[in-house]
């Protein structure tokens, strides 16, 4: 088995309204317990947007901490999932199910160290 | 005699040392090694029986020694391949490790360099040198692309396997787009390239016998590749209808077209059968004026239904223009958006010049000549573009 992390690439921009969002988020919760059942979902959330995020940096001897920089790109991070799987068309299967869900690409990423 | 065993059965013994190994870069230099060891013995104890078992098993052989060495250090993973590696290998085994192998090294996860790439040195046993040569990149470059190739293969966890059946006919699309980019950077010059495409098709026939699509290209290519003895004359590009058919190669087309029999007994079109069975009404013309145009416009029709493209229908208002005239075809070809492609310019200039509309077809030839380098097709160009130039 393999763990590998499901990156959804979200655009930067207006959050779309609860009655959109919710029904979405209804079945993504619907393909949560499908994998739980399957045994392959290790973790999962949605994650604030990246004007709610912190970085920590060192300049020097000194660390600092600058509000989120991310801003200037055109698409985040807006969920991750981690999940493990038999190989990479496992994993894409799983990522399958999200982006017709979400309507968002996923970034299929493994994790280092279990080849 | 080793080169020829080399190039036949490398797939084959790459094919079967990953399944035993799990790992792609051991094979490869297992399978290196036996083959070198083979340049060592065989022509002082002579070649043995079954050339193709001895360099499985001797690569197999290697693979293991150097697993046992490794073990001693690495532990229990090395151990327990061990273990699976000493069992015997079984032809039929083989040949769907074969096919194992042409889905690993074609899977969407790769891009499609990467996936030609591996093709050819893994499956058809060229040398890094030679596939950078065919395709004009330094050797560092091509070496580089199969490293990293193959160590997305394992650090990604793209699977050693044959696709389940309801995702068959989409990877073996993926699979058969390799093999027919390998051929038509054949057909642009690269003569090696387009028989090695003919090669691996015929390795696709063997190991999918029935999947009509693989018949279909592997038809294609044929009909194709019978026709390249006519297609230049002293550098410069004949086109089909001036070409001297008594320069085709009639085993190839015999063979092209029994294909495509066959695929019509199946009957499961595709777009690589109907593009087999274009090529085929062509083959069956024994002379241009012979072509039953009427069957190849029927045919362009269906292509169009299930491989809808502007290229598509820039060859289609060809044909037209055989059947309906050259202003039929031109009305066609003017609502084409393919400014970029060089044929379009060709082909519309062609049209122009029927329709005695020389200044602009001299033009068109002029834009056609600024985006084609290939210089069969240049020649080609420039000589028609002086006949209306006056």
């Amino acid at each position: 088995m393999k763990s590998y992390v499901l990156n959804i690439i979200q655009p930067v921009g207006e959050v779309p309204p609860p009655e959109v969002l919710e029904p979405i988020m209804a079945r993504l919760a619907e393909v949560r317990r499908d994998l739980e059942r399957q045994e392959c979902w290790v973790f999962g959330r949605g994650l604030e947007q990246p004007e709610a995020s912190t970085v920590v940096c060192m300049r020097g001897d000194e660390m600092i901490a600058t509000d989120g920089p991310w801003t200037e790109g055109k698409e985040h991070i807006g969920g991750l999932a981690i999940v493990k799987v038999k190989d990479l068309d496992a994993a894409l299967k799983v990522a399958a199910r999200f982006t017709q869900v979400t309507g968002l690409p996923i970034e299929v990423r493994p994790f280092l160290g279990e080849g | 005699m080793i080169e020829r065993v080399f190039r036949e059965e490398h797939g084959r013994a790459v094919a079967v040392l990953v399944r035993v190994f799990g790992d792609v870069d051991a094979a490869e230099e297992a399978v290196q090694e036996a083959f070198a060891e083979a340049v060592r013995r065989w022509p002082r104890e002579g070649t043995p029986a079954a050339p193709a078992g001895w360099i499985i098993t001797t690569a197999r052989n290697k693979a293991i020694d150097r697993l046992r060495r490794e073990a001693a250090r690495a532990g229990k993973y090395a151990q327990a391949v061990l273990l699976n590696a000493a069992e015997p290998v079984e032809a039929a085994a083989v040949e769907d490790d074969r096919l194992r192998l042409i889905f690993t090294c074609c899977h969407p996860a790769l891009g499609m360099e990467a996936r030609v790439a591996l093709t050819l040195r893994l499956l058809g046993g060229l040398s890094t040198a030679e596939i950078a040569r065919a395709f004009l990149v330094p050797e560092k470059t091509m070496a580089q692309r199969l490293v990293r190739a193959k160590a997305k293969i394992r650090d990604a966890g793209i699977p050693y396997r044959v696709p389940e059946e309801g995702e068959l006919p989409g990877r073996l699309s993926g699979v058969l787009a390799v093999v027919y980019l390998v051929f038509n950077e054949g057909y642009g010059g690269r003569e090696e390239l387009g028989a090695e495409a003919v090669r691996l098709g015929r390795v696709l026939r063997e190991l999918m016998p029935d999947e009509p699509e693989v018949l279909g290209l592997l038809a294609l290519m044929l009909l194709v590749e019978s026709r390249r003895g006519a297609r230049r004359r002293d550098g410069e590009l004949v086109l089909l209808a001036d070409q001297d058919r008594g320069l085709w190669d009639r085993e190839l087309v015999e063979e092209g077209q029994a294909l495509v029999r066959r695929c019509l007994q199946i009957g499961r079109p595709g777009p690589y059968q109907i593009q087999a069975a274009i090529n085929a009404v062509h083959g069956d013309a024994a002379r241009a004026e012979d072509t039953r145009w009427d069957q190849v416009l029927q045919l362009y029709d269906q292509l169009m239904v299930v491989a809808t493209s502007p290229v598509v229908a820039l060859n289609r208002a060809v044909v037209v223009g055989e059947v309906r005239g050259a202003g039929a075809a031109l009305e066609l070809v003017e609502g084409l958006h393919l400014g970029r492609y060089y044929l379009f310019h060709a082909v519309r200039a062609d049209l122009l010049r029927r329709l005695g509309r020389d200044a602009e077809a001299a033009e068109a030839y002029e834009e056609a000549l600024r985006l084609t380098e290939d210089e069969a097709e240049r020649a080609f160009l420039r000589r028609r573009r002086a006949a209306v130039s006056g």
